[in-house]
């Protein structure tokens, strides 16, 4: 059986305070963010502005600047802050057992999906 | 919240005769619940109390101060046997229950005592997480939980030596500070880089590690532990230290382990209750079996689980309503937690990880040691976290639990309720017009109102015309909302804005912050951010780099670089592009490059599948297009044959560009070539304001273009132009000339200077170009002409901090280091039917 949820691996493999990403084959890739404070969110990888990958921004509080064009994006609404407007899609997330999970309908809207090692 | 339906069917065992009740567990909940039952009707059932522990019902909170010597066993008993016997309880303790029968309504002990029931009771508590490495149990490994535990805690600090506490929250804290207090050298390994993570923000979080440090403990943040070492006691093999991932060992003699609890559900899941993180209990606190209910942090309501003892109290009201017939349900808790080590003021409620539309207020006080943060979403209090003055922290948690509406005091919310409840007080300009004139306002400098007032009466019209006038709010700025408000007062509308600030966290500018990261010795983020009160809890996308950038030049070869507060370029080593790929320049000296370089480039470009490769403007060639991951592989591709990063990605020394000069050309006066390859090996690596470009042209021809340079030298027969302050871009902006010098020697030595001048003055993100014009030509004349003594330290300044920054970040990386910011956490491929077996 498949379940509900992806198990994407432990915490303790975003450093708080940045984020790592999720490759999807035949969707979008996602980036999962853990803040300063250890919470943890996932977002669809790409800026509502040009497309940045809000990845590799800083991250301060809930908040992501996005490394192209410094918009300010929040981690829990996936929603533009302040002057701009714009929404990224956000992934359900949960913490369990101090691993990350994805809710695997909102990460492969079709398809049923495996977690694959980048290696294998 | 209806009544339970279970109730009105409970059945009485005979005619007359009260029900039975069993407790399993006697601590804080179980006992709790028998008081609440006792006090409603105590004639209603004929009670049974198993525990575990032998001992009476004590307040488990309280094993800390216990821990620490500040209080007795006898002083947090909180039943003593009179109780048992005069409420005609019978408490069989030292007997754990360890088996309930449904079916028969009974309960058996470990010791075979078999006891029936018509309610039964679980309140079993939570167990300590023991994570499993290996020597977890070791002798001498030891969790906090109960009395046996402390007995253990205080036969080991007898003997002294090393205590490790594995586990930088509530508890792990509290045994930290009570061994540390019994004599122990107590060191704190916390797997995250804030502690208490949970409760508090990084601000906070940094306060409590100073204070403890202070104090004597290491505190070890984002440590994570690999395994416990054993060696050969007297009596076999016991603790001998642990083993972190990164390879540090920490010598122990005992180690605690506070990392969690779990609910205490073994029981209840093996009698096939509905067990979920704790025993499933609804509003009644009644399990799935209607004669069963739970109680206490063994349960979890509404899908919350509890940690604290405050839910309980709440809960076994609830839990005895239900029981007497009285239908107020139980609706779950908002928790505040406060930290019980002596002398450490530390209170967190509600939620304050920053959600949208929440606006954080934030005031520091950095002479006394205070943080305090309170987070408002929509005119109502979510939450707070206060460090040092805890005074005010019930009053934020009251209006938080009540969400009233803080609109009317919102201004004055911050100060606190004796301030923001004064009526007319609530308007903090109003506040400060009713200060005496002899009221301090800067306590760092002893500027009192009536002082600060002068000055403003005296032609201060701004705040920045305040600090230099009078001082006030001149040193850590904890008072310029005073000093702003008597400039409202005195001057409604006039006042002139000042310089711009560093970035709305704060009212200081760049030149503030950077004097007085050095005055202070300031030597961290959270610990500059905490001294100079910046208004937000972990700074912006703007002051966090620039924060990074003035430790990094201050405190060279100190200051750990905090890869977080950079820019994804700088983290990456490698440039950004509008898809989300990476350029990569490998660097080549002064522009000269082999046939051996261009072969490797060239392979790298196809391996890697480079979909542009440029010639770029700094005589270097770009390979555009390359992903994330491959980067630290190409990295060591190109390392192989011989080349380091570019860094064209960074605020940092770019290139040197060439001419070909002396060597080849006709109308050379000098080696501008082998000059340029000289001044980048001296150059390469430093980290800078802004980015920072040289050249060297071997002529005034100029083919070099040394003249729109940061940083330019121009030769000529009878030795070099120095030229400073040029500009490609927007605003093209031609060189100032600086000086002209005799020998390579001395253009080396002024370029060191100048770079360092450049790097200790300027503000982050500005060029030379714009920095140059803002100081004046004359004012970087008169720091490095006819001053050799400055030019001198300027540039060994410059070469000691390049000893720590030259140190090639491509091969770090193409050897391991942080493959986490490389790598993705794993791929999600589609399931295809044929694939699954
Ligand atoms: C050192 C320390 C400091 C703390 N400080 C604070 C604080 O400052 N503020 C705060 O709010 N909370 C604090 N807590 C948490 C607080 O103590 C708990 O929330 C509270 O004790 C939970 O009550 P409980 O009755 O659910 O569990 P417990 O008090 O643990 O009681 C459960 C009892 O059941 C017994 N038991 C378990 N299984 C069986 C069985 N099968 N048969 C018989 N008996 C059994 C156990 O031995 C235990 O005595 C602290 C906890 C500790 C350990
Ligand atoms: C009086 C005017 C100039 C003369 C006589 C002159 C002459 C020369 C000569 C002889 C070379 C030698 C090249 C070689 O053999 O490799 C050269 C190179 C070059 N010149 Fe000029 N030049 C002049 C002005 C300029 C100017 C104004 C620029 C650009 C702003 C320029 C840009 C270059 C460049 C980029 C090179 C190649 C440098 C290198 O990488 O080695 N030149 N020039
Ligand atoms: S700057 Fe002068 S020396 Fe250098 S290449 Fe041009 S003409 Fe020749
Ligand atoms: S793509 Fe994110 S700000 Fe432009």
């Amino acid at each position: 059986m498949i379940g509900k949820w992806l198990d994407i691996g432990p915490v303790t493999q975003i450093e708080p305070g940045t984020a790592r990403t999720l490759p999807v084959d035949g969707g979008e890739e996602i980036a999962v963010f853990r803040t300063m404070t250890g919470e943890c969110h996932a977002l669809v990888n790409k800026c509502p502005h040009k497309q940045g990958p809000l990845s590799q921004g800083i991250v301060h509080g809930n908040v992501v600047t996005c490394p192209l064009h410094n918009w300010n994006i929040s981690l829990r609404t996936g929603e533009a802050i302040g002057d701009d407007q714009g929404c990224v899609p956000t992934i359900p997330l949960k913490v369990d057992g101090g691993r990350i999970f994805l809710l695997r309908e909102a990460v492969v809207p079709s398809a049923a999906s495996v977690l694959a090692d980048k290696a294998a | 919240m209806n009544a339970p339906a279970s109730f009105e069917g409970a059945k009485r065992t005979g005619e007359g005769l009260p029900e039975k009740l069993v407790v399993i567990g006697n601590g804080m909940a179980g006992c709790r619940a028998v008081e609440e039952i006792l006090a409603r009707d105590p004639e209603r059932f004929e009670i049974t109390i198993f525990g575990a522990e032998p001992r009476v019902n004590y307040n488990r909170i309280m094993l800390s101060p216990v821990l620490a010597g500040e209080k007795s066993f006898d002083e947090i008993v909180i039943n003593t046997q009179e109780w048992y016997d005069s409420n005609g309880i019978s408490l069989i303790s030292g007997d754990p229950v360890t088996y309930i029968d449904r079916a028969n309504k009974t309960v058996v002990s470990a010791l075979g005592r078999v006891e029936p029931y018509d309610r039964l009771l679980i309140a079993t508590g939570s167990d300590p997480f023991i994570i499993p490495v290996p020597g977890k149990d070791l002798p001498g490994v030891v969790t906090f939980r109960d009395l046996d535990d402390v007995d253990k805690m205080l036969a080991a600090a007898e003997q002294g030596g090393d205590a490790v506490v594995i586990g930088g929250g509530l508890l792990g804290l509290e045994a930290a500070h009570g061994l540390s207090l019994r004599g122990m050298n107590v060191t704190v390994i916390h797997l995250m880089p804030t502690l208490m993570e949970r409760q508090l923000d990084e601000a906070a979080g940094w306060l409590l590690k100073a204070e403890l440090e202070r104090r004597g403990q290491t505190i070890l943040t984002g440590a994570d532990t690999e395994c416990l070492l054993e060696k050969q006691g007297p009596e076999g093999k016991c603790i001998a230290g642990v083993r972190l991932k990164d390879g540090r060992e920490i010598p122990a003699d005992i180690v605690v382990m506070a990392v969690g609890i779990r609910p205490s559900v073994t029981l209840a899941k093996a009698s096939g209750l509905a067990v979920e993180r704790g025993v499933v209990v609804d509003d009644h606190m009644v399990t799935s079996d209607p004669a069963i209910l739970a109680v206490g942090e063994c349960v979890q309501h509404r899908g919350s689980c509890y940690g604290l003892v405050a839910p309980l109290w709440d809960m076994c009201r609830s839990l005895a309503d239900g029981l007497t017939g009285s239908p107020n349900g139980y609706e779950g808790s908002v928790t505040s937690t406060k930290l019980k080590v002596s002398g450490i003021d530390l209170f967190s409620a509600g939620d304050f990880s920053g959600s949208d539309g929440a606006e954080d207020i934030v005031m520091r006080d950095a002479a006394r040691g205070i943080y305090k943060r309170v987070v408002v979403q929509e005119n109502k209090v979510i939450g707070a976290v206060l460090y040092g003055d805890t005074a005010d922290g019930n009053w934020y948690f009251d209006l938080l639990r009540k969400g009233d509406d803080i609109s009317d005091i919102r201004e004055a919310l911050i100060f606190g309720q004796a301030f923001a409840s004064g009526g007319a007080l609530a308007d903090p300009n109003a506040a400060v017009a009713a200060l005496s004139d002899d009221a301090e306002i800067c306590g760092c400098n002893g500027v009192s109102k009536g002082q600060v007032v002068a000055c403003i009466d005296g032609g201060a019209h701004s705040l920045d015309a305040v600090r230099s006038t009078c001082k006030a709010s001149a040193s850590c700025g904890s008072c310029t909302g005073l000093v702003e408000s008597l400039l409202a007062i005195r001057l409604g509308g006039e006042v002139e804005s000042g310089p711009k600030t560093l970035c709305k966290c704060t009212s200081f500018t760049h030149d503030d912050v950077r004097r007085l990261i050095l005055e202070k010795g300031l030597k961290s983020i959270p610990e500059t951010m905490q001294e100079l009160h910046w208004t937000t809890p972990e700074g912006c996308a703007s002051c966090r780099p620039a924060l990074n950038y003035y430790l990094l030049c201050a405190w060279p070869g100190e200051y750990v670089d905090d890869q977080k507060s950079r820019f994804v370029n700088e983290r990456l080593h490698a440039n950004i592009q509008k898809d989300g790929t990476y350029s990569v320049v490998p660097r080549m000296w002064g522009g000269l490059t082999t046939p051996n370089e261009l072969r490797a480039i060239a392979d790298a470009a196809e391996k890697y599948g480079a979909r542009t490769v440029k010639v770029t403007g700094g005589q270097r060639i770009d390979l555009f297009g390359i992903h994330k991951e491959d980067l630290p592989a190409i990295w060591a591709d190109l390392n192989a044959a011989g080349m380091v990063s570019g860094h064209a990605y960074g605020k940092a020394l770019r290139t040197v560009k060439t001419c070909v000069g002396s060597e080849w050309c006709r109308f050379g006066t000098q080696d501008s070539t082998g000059l340029g390859v000289t001044i980048e090996r001296m150059t390469w690596g430093s980290w800078m304001p802004h980015k920072f470009k040289i050249a060297v042209s071997g002529c005034p021809r100029n083919c070099a273009e040394a003249t729109i340079k940061d940083f330019g030298v121009v030769c000529v027969d009878s030795g070099y132009e120095l030229h400073i302050g040029g500009n490609g871009g927007i605003h093209v902006r031609a060189t100032d000339l600086l000086c002209k010098v005799e020998t390579e020697e001395q253009a080396l030595e002024m370029c060191a200077a100048f770079i360092q001048l450049y790097r200790e003055d300027a503000h982050y993100l500005e060029r030379t170009a714009p920095w140059v014009e803002r100081k004046g030509l004359e004012w970087i004349k008169g720091r490095l002409l006819g001053n050799p003594e400055e030019v001198r330290e300027l540039a060994a300044r410059f070469h000691i901090s390049q000893k720590h920054s030259q140190v090639d970040p491509w091969a770090q990386r193409a050897g391991g280091e942080r493959a986490d910011l490389h790598q993705h956490i794993a791929e999600v491929r589609p399931l295809h039917l044929e694939n699954v077996i």
